[in-house]
C-alpha cells in the first residue's frame, strides 16, 4: 500500500543521503521524495512517498527514526491529509491545437507560464492523480517535456508536524 | 590560549578518559600524531594494518565497559578500517574511529589519498561526521562518544581534514551534550512490563532467550536473577554467551544453526518466549515461518525499536534498556508473586531434560588424532573457565562457543554478526590491553589467523602475552563442511596447500611456538602455555586437528529449529519427538 511519510530532519550536509542510502540499503521503495528547508532554517522537511506492506512501512518508520539526524517521522496515511504535486509540462501548441491546449489547461486549473510561437509551458498543481489525468487527457504526441516535483503532504485540520 | 586542531583531538580523547588509541599514521594525520607525541596521558598502539586497529579497539571495548578508539589516515587507511567498522556495527560495539581527510580545499578534487570516508562508512556506522570547521571539533567529539556509547551502541566515525588539524582556536570541552533528534530510551513502558509479567504467569512452557544486548547492556545479573526467580530454561545466542553462566543448571546451551538439540527444541516448542536483547536473526531462528509454525507468545525486550518486529512479529514489545526493563520486570514479579504453574514447569523441565540426555555435543574421542572439541574443553579446564576467549570465524569459532562454558559477560569476544575472519588476533591484543591481568586466548584456524597474522608483531611491541590456539585442519573447515554436505564433497578451493611452519612464524616474530600432533600432548602444552614460565610470552600453538571433523548439531538453510542434522550417535533422533498435547499440569 502507498504511504506518505513526512519527516523533519536536521538541515545538515549529508542528511538527505542518509535517508536515501537507508532506502537503497534495505531494499525499500521510494516513489518520490521532496525536501526543502522549513521556516526554521535548522530543519528540513521531507515528504517520502513509498509503498509496502504494513510490516515494511513500520520498519521504514523505525529505521528513519533511528537515523541520528531525523527529528520526527509521521505517516500521513494514519489520518486525513492533503497532498499536492507540481508539474511543469511543455507542449506543442500550434494551429488549432493552440486554442485546445489553452482550454485544457483552464479545465485543469493550470496556468500557462511560458509561451513561444510553437509551445506552451503549463504549470499544474494537484494530487498526483490529477496530474496523471491531465497527461492522459491531452494528445501524447504534443508533449515535449514534463517535470514533476513528487508529492508534498500535510495533515488536515489541527494536526501538525512540529518539534 | 589557542591550540591546534590536532591538540584539540588529543585533549578531547583525554577528556573522555581514553586509555589506548589503536592506529596507524599517514599524511593526513601527521599533525594529530605530532600532538600524540607531545602528550603522555593516553597510549598509542601502533598496529600493522588499519583493520586490526579497529578490531583491537573493538575488543578493547567488548572486554571492558569503555568506548574503543582507533585512528587512521585518509584514503587507504580509512578504507582498510571499514571491515573493522562494519564488524563493530553488526555487533553493536561502541567505537570512535578518527580518520584523516585531505584538506578542505582539496576535497572532491581526487587529491592524493582522498576517499569520501563519510560516504564509504555511512551504511556501517551509527553516525559519522565530517568536521570542516575547527570550532566544531570539540563538540563533535563529545557528540561522537555520547552517540557511540548510549542507546544501542555502535561505531561513530569522525573524518577530519588536515587543515582543520592545523588551524588554531581556543579549547573548551563541553560538559554535557544534548541532541534534540537523539533520545535513546531507558525505562520500559510500565504497562507493557505488567502485561509481560501476566503472560509469563500464564506460561506452561516458558523459555528465556538472551542475546548480545544483555552483554552490551550489562544485564547479566538481571538475566541470571530472572532465570533463578522463575526457574526458567535459558539459552544464550552466540553473542549472548556468558550472560547466563554456561555452567548454570538452567542453561541449555547456545541455540541456532549450531545450537544444542535441547536449546533449539525448547526455542521451537516453548509457549511463552522472553527475548532479551536478541534479534531473531537468520542464524538463530532460521526461517521465521517455520519458527512460528509452533504457536507461541513472544515478549521482546530491546533498546532498539527497529529490532522489534523486524523478522518476527511479537506480542509484547518492550522498548528500553534491557537492564532497566529486567529490573522493573523482576520487581513486578517479586511484588505480585506471579510465576508459571509449578506442575507445568516441572513437566516442561522433564521434557527438556529428556532432550538433554543424549548430549548433542558428544563427540568421539580419539587417541590418534586431535579432536578440535577436545582442545577447547582442555582450554576450559586449564584456564578454569576464566579466560577471555576471542575467536576468528569458522568451525573453530563454533566449537569455542559450544565447548567453552563462558562464566560471565564480556568473556567471549567474536565477530558474530559480520563474521569477519582476521578478527581474533587483534581482538585478543585489545582484550589483553584492557585486562592486563587476565588470561587471554585466541581460538583460531590456519585460515583465519593468516588474515591478520602481521599483528604478531604488534603483540611483541606491546607485550601482550595472549595464547593463540590455532585449530589447524589444513582446510577452511566450515567451507569444507558445507561442501561435504551440500556440494557433493567437491572441495573447491577450501584446501590450503603450502602452509607456513607456524612455529617458525611465531619465533620469527619473537614469540614462542608449539606444534601439537598427539592428543596426549594437548593438555601438557596448554598447561605450559598458560603456566608461570610463559606468563609473559605470546604462545602460538599449532594444533594439527582432525581434518574430517564437522560441527554438530547443524541446521541447514531453509530448515526449522526442529530439523537439525545431529551428530552420529543421535541419528535416530532426526525426527523430533515432541508431543504438543503433552499434559503440562492442571492450570485451572
Amino acid at each position: 500500500m502507498r504511504h506518505i511519510l513526512s519527516t523533519l530532519l536536521e538541515n545538515e550536509a549529508g542528511a538527505l543521503s542518509r535517508v536515501t542510502g537507508l532506502f537503497s540499503a534495505r531494499g525499500y521503495n521510494i516513489d518520490s521524495l521532496t525536501v526543502q528547508t522549513t521556516e526554521d532554517p535548522t530543519l528540513s522537511r521531507m515528504t517520502i512517498v513509498t509503498h509496502g506492506s504494513d510490516e515494511v512501512i513500520e520498519q521504514i518508520t523505525k529505521q528513519l527514526n533511528k537515523l541520528i539526524e531525523v527529528v520526527k517521522v509521521i505517516d500521513l496515511n494514519e489520518s486525513e491529509h492533503i497532498e499536492r504535486e507540481l508539474m511543469l509540462i511543455k507542449v506543442r501548441a500550434t494551429g488549432k491545437e493552440r486554442e485546445e491546449m489553452k482550454r485544457m489547461a483552464d479545465i485543469f486549473r493550470g496556468r500557462i507560464i511560458d509561451v513561444t510561437e510553437k509551445t506552451y509551458t503549463i504549470e499544474l498543481t494537484g494530487p498526483g492523480e490529477k496530474l496523471d489525468a491531465f497527461i492522459k487527457a491531452i494528445d501524447s504526441t504534443v508533449i515535449l517535456e514534463t517535470v514533476r516535483t513528487g508529492a508534498s503532504g500535510i495533515g488536515r485540520g489541527e494536526r501538525i508536524l512540529k518539534i | 590560549m589557542e591550540i591546534s586542531g590536532a591538540e584539540i583531538v588529543t585533549r578531547c580523547l583525554q577528556e573522555e578518559g581514553v586509555e589506548f588509541v589503536f592506529g596507524y599514521p599517514g599524511g593526513a594525520v601527521l599533525e594529530i600524531y605530532d600532538a600524540i607525541f607531545k602528550q603522555e596521558v593516553f597510549k598509542h598502539v601502533l598496529v600493522r594494518h588499519e583493520q586490526a586497529a579497529v578490531h583491537a579497539a573493538d575488543a578493547y571495548s567488548r572486554s571492558s565497559n569503555k568506548v574503543g578508539v582507533a585512528l587512521v589516515t585518509s584514503g587507504p587507511g580509512a578504507t582498510n578500517a571499514l571491515t573493522g567498522i562494519a564488524t563493530a556495527y553488526m555487533d553493536s560495539i561502541p567505537l570512535v574511529v578518527i580518520s584523516g581527510q585531505v584538506g578542505t580545499n582539496a576535497i572532491g578534487l581526487d587529491a592524493f589519498q582522498e576517499v569520501d570516508m563519510v560516504g564509504c562508512s555511512r551504511p556501517i556506522v551509527k553516525h559519522n561526521f565530517l568536521v570542516k570547521d575547527i570550532r566544531d571539533l570539540a563538540t563533535t567529539f563529545k557528540k561522537a562518544f555520547h552517540i557511540a556509547a548510549t542507546g544501542r551502541p555502535g561505531p561513530v566515525v569522525i573524518d577530519i581534514p588536515k587543515d582543520v588539524t592545523m588551524n588554531k582556536t581556543t579549547f573548551s570541552y563541553p560538559s554535557s551534550v544534548s541532541i534534540r533528534s537523539y533520545n535513546p530510551p531507558t525505562k520500559g513502558h510500565p504497562g507493557q512490563i505488567k502485561k509481560a509479567a501476566n503472560l509469563i504467569a500464564e506460561a506452561k512452557r516458558p523459555f528465556l532467550y538472551v542475546g548480545g544486548g544483555a552483554i552490551q547492556g550489562g544485564a547479566g545479573k538481571e538475566v541470571t536473577d530472572l532465570a533463578n526467580l522463575l526457574n526458567l530454561p535459558t539459552t544464550n545466542t552466540l553473542m549472548g554467551l556468558g550472560a547466563l553462566d554456561g555452567t548454570h543448571p538452567n542453561f541449555v546451551g547456545m541455540l541456532g544453526m549450531h545450537g544444542t538439540y535441547e536449546a533449539n527444541l525448547a526455542m521451537q516448542y516453548c509457549d511463552v518466549l522472553i527475548a532479551v536483547g536478541a534479534r531473531f536473526d537468520d542464524r538463530v531462528i532460521s526461517v521465521p515461518s517455520q519458527f512460528l509454525a509452533s504457536p507461541k507468545k513472544i515478549i521482546h525486550i530491546d533498546v532498539d525499536p527497529s529490532s522489534i518486529a523486524k523478522r518476527v512479529k511479537v506480542d509484547i514489545p518492550i522498548v528500553g534498556d534491557v537492564k532497566h526493563v529486567l529490573t522493573d520486570l523482576l520487581a513486578q514479579l517479586r511484588e505480585s508473586g506471579q510465576k508459571p504453574n509449578a506442575e507445568a514447569l516441572a513437566n516442561w523441565w522433564q521434557q527438556i531434560n529428556e532432550w538433554r540426555k543424549p548430549n548433542s555435543l558428544l563427540y568421539t574421542p580419539s587417541t590418534e588424532v586431535i579432536k578440535p572439541q577436545h582442545v577447547i574443553e582442555t582450554l576450559w579446564k586449564v584456564t578454569n573457565g576464566e579466560a577471555i576467549v576471542t575467536s576468528d570465524v569458522g568451525q573453530h569459532q563454533m566449537w569455542a562457543a559450544q565447548y567453552y562454558k563462558f562464566r560471565r559477560p564480556k568473556q567471549w569476544i567474536n565477530s558474530g554478526g559480520l563474521g569477519t575472519m582476521g578478527f581474533g588476533l587483534p581482538a585478543a591484543m585489545g582484550a589483553q590491553l584492557a585486562n592486563p591481568d587476565a588470561q587471554v586466548a585466541c581460538v583460531t584456524g590456519e585460515g583465519s589467523i593468516q588474515m591478520n597474522i602481521q599483528e604478531l608483531s604488534t603483540c611483541k611491541q606491546y607485550h601482550t602475552p595472549v595464547k593463540v590456539l590455532s585449530l589447524n585442519n589444513r582446510y577452511l573447515g566450515m567451507v569444507r563442511q558445507w561442501q561435504e554436505f551440500f556440494y557433493g564433497t567437491r572441495y573447491s578451493e577450501s584446501y590450503m596447500d603450502a602452509l607456513p611452519d607456524f612455529v617458525k612464524v611465531a619465533e620469527a616474530y619473537g614469540h614462542v611456538g608449539f606444534k601439537v600432533e598427539n592428543p596426549a600432548d594437548v593438555e601438557p602444552v596448554l598447561k605450559e602455555a598458560f603456566g608461570p614460565s610463559l606468563k609473559e610470552r605470546l604462545v602460538f600453538i599449532d594444533f594439527r586437528t582432525d581434518q574430517t571433523e564437522n560441527v554438530f548439531p547443524m541446521i541447514q538453510n531453509g530448515r526449522g529449529l526442529n530439523q537439525m542434522d545431529l551428530p552420529p550417535h543421535m541419528r535416530d533422533y532426526q525426527q523430533v519427538p515432541f508431543e504438543n498435547n503433552r499434559d503440562y499440569g492442571n492450570l485451572s
